[in-house]
């Protein structure tokens, strides 16, 4: 609240003459546009760059709806959508859970949910933290933009969503059902995490295999061969059979590209399930940061308004109290602690990299001598173009936030007895606190790590999977023979899982056979 | 930006991904559903329910890391902590397991939700295995009729009644156009006195030119007009009001097991169910007899266990009692459905029987019997042999061997046609 008083003092007569938009918590359908144009316009003035904005007011039946198919306007019909569905209804009927405030679509346009149950101050909220923070944030973020196409994203949904009920006529529901399954098994391992190459013409594979035969004819020496004692074992002759060649994280990639038995439709299915799971992974990828960045604007944004004068005093409070309830951390001994809240998190950091612009201190001088003392808007908006969580907690984590929030690691290691404070916050503490923390938001910490290595297609036509154990971490092995299973499904022959440590000895095997 | 209201278009998107899952989830589903027609009584039956799926049933499988191995995790708050602190591990948490989130490992609770009032229909339909007609039929929550109720201004274009429309359009035109026609009338006498009168030419033309344009006013009153349009109105009206009684007579004497009174309720509650959709109140009575006979309420009729032999003319010899002290005939239509394992003793069987024909039946207007035998195939009891001989003579009685519970439904199928061509 603080800021906000601060913020108060420092208007000096600009927009004397703005009037508030509003009094009352009623909203109608004009006052959320006339909010939603002095939202844009102030939003403009920090240079915020949005795909263009479809608002659309809908009841809280339907918001259960949209959480069924993880927000998404329309999704393939499937039982495990109803048991979410299910599950959420139930939550909210009993009063476990309230609603979210908003959903907001990754598309072009970029389509907000609001709820009509919403007071105006929380519908302007959800206009500034959904249509102008997600919103430039799906724009500009790297990874959305490497992986999402928006433009296409809606069309691609009807398409999904046809194509899985014609297969469902077609070749009946329990066919397609069974292949879903499976797939959603495989959902987390349908994604790539870099940009495929784009396959080479065979004519220029050939001019490039010809330039490397000239380029070793022009250098060719037989000293080399001659005089320098080769080992036997570095000779690995490459007979052109082993495939693939190179590992292939993207497990249902390469079902859809290569299992034996799949038929075409079914090919098609696989795909539409890798394809949803590859929009979804830049969201799971930046949850803090997204977050963090729409709360960051939202807060901003509105403050920005009050600073005008166009919302009053009763608008601020009401608005200061939902931001608080979505900003809140509680300690980790407090009742109703659920781990680091996202929202919290993001937007700490994005306060605290405005600070350091603003306000920096000694120690912001000597940790981010690049950023301490620059211009705010600048700065948030590279971090937000180029990072994803890890990197961008690696990168910009300060003491400062890490005493303001206490954090310290404890490490949990199998051989000893006992938990170990690990870091706290100081001194020795901040670099490994940050590094940790940012472990935290890897993929690795949460999947295990598991790849295709070999597929026989010579021979038996199984398919081998390999699971680098990542600190000695187990697979849980129910789960790991049931997904097992699905892939023997989608297969159609024997499937391998080998889980190998460090040292490339395979630890442990297990096995599906048809 | 575009701003679209929503509200208005479908709720129940999810309602084809619900109905995914419950098919999914069927015989766990079927076999809650049992337990609640064990549990409930008959008047409660029609209602939803809760179903529980064990948490292992229902799981989506995906890989992940299991108990064991390095971890470390973050955590806001520290008080007292420094580094190098060694802290117990809390009990149960095992070898490493502190870095997963709070709720991401599988919960163990079971899987609740509940089944709405047509959906608990339909599974407990589908033991019965209720042609479909029946079923909607049969769930259906009130009967209504739509009767005709005069006209409207507005309504579907199928309801638009022609005649009427017409009509209104007519009056309309006479209405509009009287005056106008008057005018015309009177202005058209002056033309023929002035042209009598041989006035200046000027005043005749513009005499001519005012009647043109009255005749123009009254062309282009429209033919027919959206204020004109009638529909005809229909409004729903609840059927008309009765009351029923229902009686249940069940033996319950020691070998009437679980089983069997498992279908005899299923087939009381069917008659139940087809008793209240028929009328607006439906008392139930229950009799139940060993080797005499007395009225209970519902619990005790299906769960208390009593020991003694079987007379079966004892319960019919109460009904008609009870009949004859709280529901005379001119005031209840009175339903009657009877189960046995059909074991009776020496005249038993046959004086019950005389007891049924000439007492009771012409005062039911329906009687069922079914017989629960041990087993499918075996020989007929005493008390079927006796009663076989009404069923073709008396047109309100039905009886039926049950073993299964879809045999059930055939003891109803006359009584429903029946009741539906009258």
């Amino acid at each position: 609240m603080s800021s906000v008083l601060r913020g108060r003092s420092d208007v000096s007569g600009e927009g004397a003459a703005s009037m508030p938009l509003s009094h009352g918590p009623e909203w109608e359908f004009e006052l959320i546009e006339r909010y939603h144009d002095a939202i844009a316009e102030v939003a403009a003035e920090f240079g915020l760059d949005t795909y263009p904005n479809q608002i659309e007011v809908i009841s809280s039946e339907q918001m259960l709806d949209a959480y069924a198919s993880s927000g998404l306007p329309l999704g393939y019909p499937h039982w495990s959508y109803g048991k979410s569905f299910i599950r959420n209804e139930q939550a909210y009927r009993k009063g476990y859970q309230g609603l979210a405030y908003e959903i907001v679509i990754n598309s072009n346009p970029c389509i907000a949910y609001l709820m009509e149950e919403n007071t105006m101050v929380m519908q302007a909220l959800v206009v500034a933290h959904a249509c102008y923070g997600h919103n430039s944030f799906f724009k500009g973020n790297y990874l959305f933009r490497q992986f999402t196409q928006a433009d296409a994203i809606l069309d691609y949904l009807v398409f999904a969503r046809r194509y899985v009920m014609e297969c469902e006529e077609r070749y009946g529901m329990a066919q397609v059902e069974e292949i879903i399954d499976s797939c959603h098994a495989l959902m987390d391992y349908g994604v790539d995490r870099y940009r495929r190459p784009q396959p080479i013409s065979s004519r220029e594979r050939e001019a490039r295999r010809s330039e490397r035969a000239e380029h070793e004819r022009r250098l060719f020496n037989d000293l080399w061969r001659t005089t320098i004692p080769q080992k036997e074992a570095e000779r690995v002759v490459d007979d052109g059979r082993a495939f693939p060649v190179e590992p292939e994280e993207n497990v249902l990639y390469f079902v859809e590209k290569h299992s034996p038995t799949l038929a075409p439709w079914q090919r098609e299915l696989v795909r539409i399930v890798r394809k949803l799971s590859q929009y979804f992974y830049p969201q799971i990828q930046t949850k803090v940061m997204n977050e963090g960045w729409a709360t960051f604007w939202h807060y901003t944004l509105i403050n920005r308004l009050y600073d005008k004068r166009r919302i009053d005093d009763a608008f601020m409070f009401e608005f200061l109290h939902h931001h608080t309830n979505v900003v809140t951390q509680r300690g980790f001994d407090e009742p109703g602690y659920h781990g680091i809240n996202p929202y919290a998190l993001g937007f700490a950091m994005m306060q605290d990299i405005r600070r350091m612009c603003e306000a920096p201190s000694a120690e912001d001088r000597e940790w981010f001598p690049d950023i301490a003392g620059g211009d705010w808007v600048r700065q948030l908006d590279f971090a937000m173009r180029n990072f994803k969580d890890e990197s961008f907690i690696a990168q910009y984590l300060s003491p400062k936030l890490i005493r303001d929030l206490h954090l310290f690691v404890i490490a949990d290691h199998e051989g000893e007895a006992e938990l170990l404070v690990d870091s706290i916050h100081d001194e020795q503490g901040y670099r490994r606190v940050r590094r940790m923390l940012a472990e935290l938001y890897r993929r690795e910490n949460r999947l295990p790590d598991i790849q295709v290595v070999r597929y026989y297609r010579e021979s038996d036509r199984s398919l081998v999977l390999r699971n680098h154990i990542y600190r000695g971490r187990p697979l849980e092995d129910r789960q790991a023979e049931e997904v097992l299973r699905h892939l023997g499904r989608l297969w159609g022959f024997t499937v391998r899982l080998e889980s190998v440590d460090n040292e490339g000895g395979v630890q442990s095997m297990r096995e599906w056979r048809t | 930006m575009h701003l679209i209201d929503r509200r208005l278009n479908g709720r129940n998107k999810s309602a084809v991904n619900r109905e995914r899952f419950i098919r999914r989830y069927k015989d766990h589903i079927r076999r809650a559903v049992k337990g609640m027609v064990a549990d409930r009584s008959i008047k409660d039956m029609i209602q939803g329910g809760e179903v529980k799926v064990p948490a292992k049933d229902i799981s989506e499988p995906g890989f992940s890391y299991g108990q064991g191995g390095d971890w470390e995790s973050v955590h806001p708050g520290n008080r007292e902590f420094v580094r190098g602190d060694r802290i117990q591990r809390p009990s149960g948490g095992g070898g490493g397991s502190g870095g997963q989130e709070p709720g991401s490992g599988e919960s163990t609770d079971d899987f609740v939700f509940s089944l709405s009032r047509d959906e608990f229909l339909n599974i407990f339909f589908e033991d019965l295995e209720l042609p479909n007609l029946m079923r909607t039929t049969l769930a259906e929550a009130q009967h209504k009729k739509l009767v005709r109720a005069g006209y409207v201004k507005d309504g579907a274009p199928n309801n638009l009644s022609v005649p009427r429309t017409m009509k209104t359009a007519l009056a309309r035109r006479i209405a509009l156009g009287g005056p106008l026609r008057e005018e015309l009338d009177a202005l058209q006498e002056m033309l023929a006195r002035l042209l009598q009168e041989a006035a200046p030419a000027g005043r005749i033309q513009d005499m001519e030119a005012q009647i043109l344009e009255l005749k123009g006013r009254i062309a282009r009153l429209p033919f027919l007009d959206d204020v004109d349009l009638r529909y005809r109105h229909r409004v729903a009206q609840p059927a008309p009001v009765a009351r029923a009684v229902m009686f249940c007579l069940m033996d319950v004497s020691a070998s009437m097991d679980e089983r069997k009174k498992d279908l005899a309720k299923r087939f009381f509650t069917l008659l139940y169910l087809f008793l209240t959709r028929k009328y607006e109140h439906v008392e139930l009575v229950f009799i139940r007899h060993t080797d005499e006979a007395e009225e209970v309420d519902e619990d005790t009729f299906f769960y208390d266990q009593r020991s003694g032999g079987t007379v079966v003319l004892s319960a019919l010899e109460l009904m008609k009692t009870v009949v004859a002290a709280r529901f005379p005939v001119s005031e209840w239509n009175i339903y009657a459905a009877q189960a046995s394992d059909g074991d009776a003793f020496g005249a038993d069987a046959g004086k019950s029987a005389r007891f049924l024909r000439e007492q009771l039946l012409p005062l039911a207007r329906y009687f069922a019997y079914i017989e629960t035998p041990e087993e499918e195939y075996s020989r007929k009891s005493p008390l079927w042999a006796e009663y076989e001989e009404l069923q073709g003579e008396e047109k309100n009685f039905a009886m039926k061997r049950v073993s299964r519970a879809q045999d059930i439904y055939p003891v109803f199928r006359d009584l429903f046609s029946k009741e539906h061509a009258g």
